[in-house]
């Protein structure tokens, strides 16, 4: 065991048989209070930054605290790191590091076949495998023979390696070996334990024991994996090829909550939030609340409602004006959305989407929303949807989300969800000086002839005028307006043109958004089709069905629902057969036929709070093309 | 607050819209009080915004010539927080009633309340519901016959004072909707109050509940009927004036002047701003008299100065002015 002095750290110990790998996927389990999102997010950034492709995903439990040991109280943390380009989290894992008894219970299956388990062999007490509900214990019964096992007596282990650190507790002291976990898993992966360590001393700079501690255990776990024999070899992964740049690794949530922060900055208008608690929306709330340096302002509203009501008050005034939810928030958030339809004022609502109906599956991921942001709203009440579909790109489509209302005087329901939202991923940092102008409708003199519904001509936004504009004073209202003068107008053809501008001056967004570009081909027999959140699977799965030979499939994917991009029927059309692909049951395929007559698309549907698996997708890629 | 000011008669206020409110509607009284008391307020008139929810009341705004929203049933509190936080330098009224407010926004009216932004609440209240043409509301009296309730109504009522100051409400004002020079006085105090001021006028439906208030507001009994507060003033009414209200264990009592030896100086004095609101609780259940004016205006910080204190704060510790310096920070790392 080396004593403690981080200069002892060799990151390249010669005797080892190194192999190496294109990607490999590590999932790390335990109870909740293991620290297991911690050591996944201390591996990924360790990876990214050594120039890895990175995609993870946090599996919390959904009981604030689970009893010690239960299978439900598991937390788990994946991350699929590469040398190529990794667009999911990935389906099976490599390497399965399970802290105690119910994350290996729960955990098993995920595992491929003659792939590595880590055990903490410490925590495979009797109390714990009952409470795993095992009647034997898995380490010693055989049941795992298809893998190979390491056992690791972690928490014993780890008392050891503290032996001597003053003023350290019991707790803390079992607490962290997560660490002696992490600590191994860099060295099977041939990773510097350096960048985590200066993480301990920034986090703990208060409390120099624990950080120590912490490095003892890592560096412990380190060198226990060097000098074990049961880890014939270590495995290294080569830095992908990306795009030249500064890159860091964030979670779609908090790009959602950049991308505004950017807008606001481009656009010179106040960030402002009106918002009510609800998962998995909530970390756009939580990230934006801390930017005060930026002006930004938010109100935690006392429900949905007046979360997006306050957000349209604050449109009205001049800010930029944002609200975030989840579906059953969405629906709360129907009636009002109407009304910032009807006023035009610019206004983005978030709809960080779960599995629905009702409560539904609030941990869980899904794309059921689509057709309720479309069409849940009374009247014709057509409004732009947009869709983010990786962790990074929330960053954009937040961003475009902005422009799109303030440029179109519009209400913009950005659709994000729990599996893009929670993942991370490497993200390429845009600059303010890189990123699109935004302009807006703000009219601040008064002219004699001005009415408050004129349009531009050509996109038909109308002006923004804020109160505190001499000469300009104005109502507006939720009840039908008389065009162009905005007064309260009961004229029955008034109301038609009305409606009709609404859903014209959405339709002319068209104009204003890139086209579709289908990847891997352009015609041939096969077109995958997707929006939103699933990008990362059915690119995977697509280019894998290239990569296999099957060079007739091509994959179209879509950021902007409503309006479709003008090309979306030449796209579609180019292909024999079309299948799309959604965690719902076929919502995007029922606006697809509802815009494009004699189009008959196949359809792919899964619906079990989980994302698309690659295995699942190409079956039924093949399958038809057959 | 507002340095900028400016002169105007209360005509300026009123926009081109004919007004359609049923002839002889209080709401008629209530819009001229407050385009006086806007004039006397001397704040421009394009920093003055009026937001509504739905109802007779609501289509208030569009008779006045600022700015204005018509907004959704029960959501103008949370609407009017929003145009208040995006800029605080607006003056900004909020049109309510008993349905709007006490019904479908009971939220909204309540958490407004107890952050207490600096808006200003005119609660239109005729106990039933007008636009709908009749049922019954949250202050409707037990027993009330309306479209909704023919055998009379089995829901007891709030008050809506009661309901404010349980939400922490600092200022707060009842007044009778056919006395325009003491409503004006009134919109005039709480457009200068910094916090939530709420205003509860006992408005008169000619239509659906004419003479709901009479026992109180009708010119031949309100002197006796009514005690109308003002700060630092003893609490005395009555046509003669020879009548007051002492407090007498937990209750307070009408004592007459000269009768048992009472004086004024036993008179009880009107405190608007204490901040303990039991007495203020005390005066807005008292059903005879019916207290009116300014009950409550207890001066306290407001949302928006505690938010921006906080933000001046952050903002000095922080390093962060641009969005690059937040992007740049921390774990970034470089791909050539
Ligand atoms: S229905 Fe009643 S409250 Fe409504 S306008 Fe007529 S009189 Fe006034």
């Amino acid at each position: 065991m080396p004593k403690s002095n981080y200069a002892m750290i060799k990151t390249s110990p010669e005797a080892r048989d190194i192999q190496s790998l294109e990607a490999v996927v590590v999932r790390f389990v335990g109870d909740s209070g293991d620290g297991m999102q911690l050591t996944g997010t201390q591996f990924t950034d360790t990876s990214a930054m050594f120039g890895n492709d990175v995609a993870t995903f946090p599996n919390y439990p959904s009981e604030i605290r689970a009893p010690q040991g239960s299978l439900y109280g598991v937390s788990g943390y994946q991350v699929h790191i590469g040398s190529i380009e990794v667009s999911t989290p990935g389906d099976n894992v490599d390497l399965l590091v399970a802290m105690n008894p119910a994350g290996l219970k729960t955990n098993l299956y995920a595992v491929k076949p003659g792939h590595t388990i880590i055990a903490d062999s410490d925590s495979f007490t009797k109390k714990n495998l009952e409470k795993a509900q095992y009647e034997t214990n898995p380490l010693r019964d055989g049941s795992l023979e298809n893998y190979r096992v390491i056992e690791v007596a972690m928490t014993s282990l780890t008392k050891e390696a503290l032996k001597g650190v003053e003023g350290l507790d019991n707790k803390s002291i079992t607490r962290s070996k997560n660490m002696f976990a992490l600590g191994m898993v860099y060295w099977m992966y041939h990773r510097s334990p350096e960048h985590t360590i200066d993480f301990f001393r920034k986090k703990f700079r208060k409390q120099p024991h624990l950080i120590e501690a912490n490095t003892k255990v890592l560096n412990a776990g380190y060198y226990y994996s060097e000098t074990l024999e049961l880890i014939p070899n270590s495995y290294s992964i080569a830095p992908a090829k990306m795009p030249s740049g500064t890159y860091r690794v964030i979670m779609g949530n908090t790009a959602t909550a950049w991308g505004f922060l950017a807008a606001a900055e481009k656009s010179g208008r106040e960030l402002f939030l009106g918002s009510y608690p609800i998962t998995p929306a909530s970390e756009i709330l939580h990230e934006l609340v801390k930017h005060k340096h930026f002006g930004v302002k938010t109100l935690q509203a006392e429900d949905e409602i007046a979360g997006i009501s306050s957000a349209i008050g604050a449109a009205f005034a001049g800010d930029l004006a944002i609200t975030t939810t989840s579906g059953p928030g969405l629906a709360l958030k129907g009636e009002a959305l109407g009304l910032a339809l009807m006023l035009e004022l610019p206004l983005v609502v978030v709809d960080v989407q779960r599995g629905g109906p009702s409560t539904g599956l609030p941990t869980k991921t899904e794309q059921s929303d689509l057709l309720q942001a479309m069409y849940g709203r009374n009247g014709d009440s057509p409004l732009i949807v947009i869709a983010a579909s990786t962790p990074a790109n929330c960053f954009h489509f937040a961003f475009e989300a902005c422009r799109l209302a303030l440029e179109h005087m519009t209400p913009v329901i950005l659709m994000t969800d729990g599996y893009i939202a929670n993942g991370s991923a490497p993200w390429k940092i845009e600059s303010a000086a890189s990123l699109p102008e935004i302009g807006n409708r703000i009219l601040r003199e008064a002219r004699e002839d001005w009415q408050p519904y004129q349009r531009d001509p050509e996109t038909l936004a109308r002006s923004w005028v804020l109160p505190g504009t001499p000469g300009l004073e104005h109502r507006l209202g939720g009840l039908e307006k008389d065009n162009p003068t905005g007064n309260v107008s009961y004229v029955p053809g008034n109301h038609e043109e009305m409606t009709r501008i609404r859903s014209e001056k959405i339709r002319r967004v068209q104009h204003r958004i890139p086209d579709v570009v289908p990847e891997f081909a352009s015609e041939g027999d096969l077109l995958v089709v997707g929006w939103g959140g699933t990008y990362g699977a059915l690119h995977t799965a697509v280019k894998q069905m290239q990569q296999e030979g099957y060079g007739n499939i091509g994959l179209a994917h879509f950021n902007y629902i409503n309006p479709l991009p003008g090309n979306t029927g030449e796209v579609l059309r180019a292909f024999k057969k079309i299948l799309v692909c959604e965690l719902n049951t076929g919502q995007f395929a029922k606006l697809l036929r509802i815009n494009f007559s004699g189009l008959e698309p196949e359809q792919f549907n899964k619906v079990q709070g989980l994302p698309f698996g690659n295995d699942e997708l190409m079956d039924k890629f093949k399958q038809l093309l057959s | 607050m507002e340095t900028k000011t400016k002169k105007y008669t209360y005509k300026d206020f009123a926009s081109d819209q004919e007004i359609r409110w049923c002839p002889g509607c209080d709401d008629y009284v209530i819009l001229r009080s407050v385009q006086k008391a806007l004039a006397d307020l001397e704040i421009p008139k394009e920093d003055v915004v009026f937001i509504s929810g739905i109802g007779c009341s609501s289509r208030f705004p569009y008779y006045m010539d600022t700015y204005g929203m018509h907004g959704i049933h029960g959501r103008a509190p949370a609407i009017a927080s929003g145009v208040k936080l995006a800029n605080p330098d607006l003056s900004v009224w909020v049109i309510t009633g008993d349905g709007d407010s006490l019904a479908i926004g009971g939220n909204h009216f309540i958490h407004v309340l107890r952050r207490n932004i600096d808006l200003n609440m005119i609660l239109f209240n005729n106990r039933i519901y007008g636009l709908t043409k009749g049922q019954f509301s949250p202050t409707s009296f037990v027993g009330q016959k309306t479209k909704s309730s023919p055998y009379g109504n089995t829901q007891p009522p709030f008050h809506a004072g009661e309901l404010a100051i349980g939400a922490q409400a600092r200022f707060f004002a009842r007044v009778a909707g056919n006395m325009p020079a003491e409503m004006a006085e009134i919109f005039t105090a709480a457009g200068r109050f910094e916090g939530t001021s709420l205003i509860e006028v006992l408005q008169n439906c000619v239509i659906f509940n004419d003479g709901c208030y009479a026992e109180y507001t009708d010119k031949s009994v309100r002197a006796d009927k009514q005690l109308y507060v003002e700060h630092g003033k003893p609490m005395i009414f009555g046509k003669d004036r020879d009548k007051g209200l002492v407090l007498e264990g937990l209750r307070l009592r009408v004592v007459k002047l000269g009768e048992n030896g009472v004086t004024p100086e036993d008179i009880l004095v009107h405190d608007a701003c204490e901040q303990d609101p039991t007495l203020h609780q005390m005066l807005i259940r008292l059903e005879d008299p019916l207290v009116t004016g300014i009950i409550r205006s207890y001066g306290d910080v407001t949302f928006e100065q505690r938010e921006d204190a906080l933000t001046r704060q952050v903002k000095s510790n922080s390093d962060f002015r641009k969005t690059d310096d937040l992007f740049f920070s921390g774990e970034t790392y470089e791909v050539h």
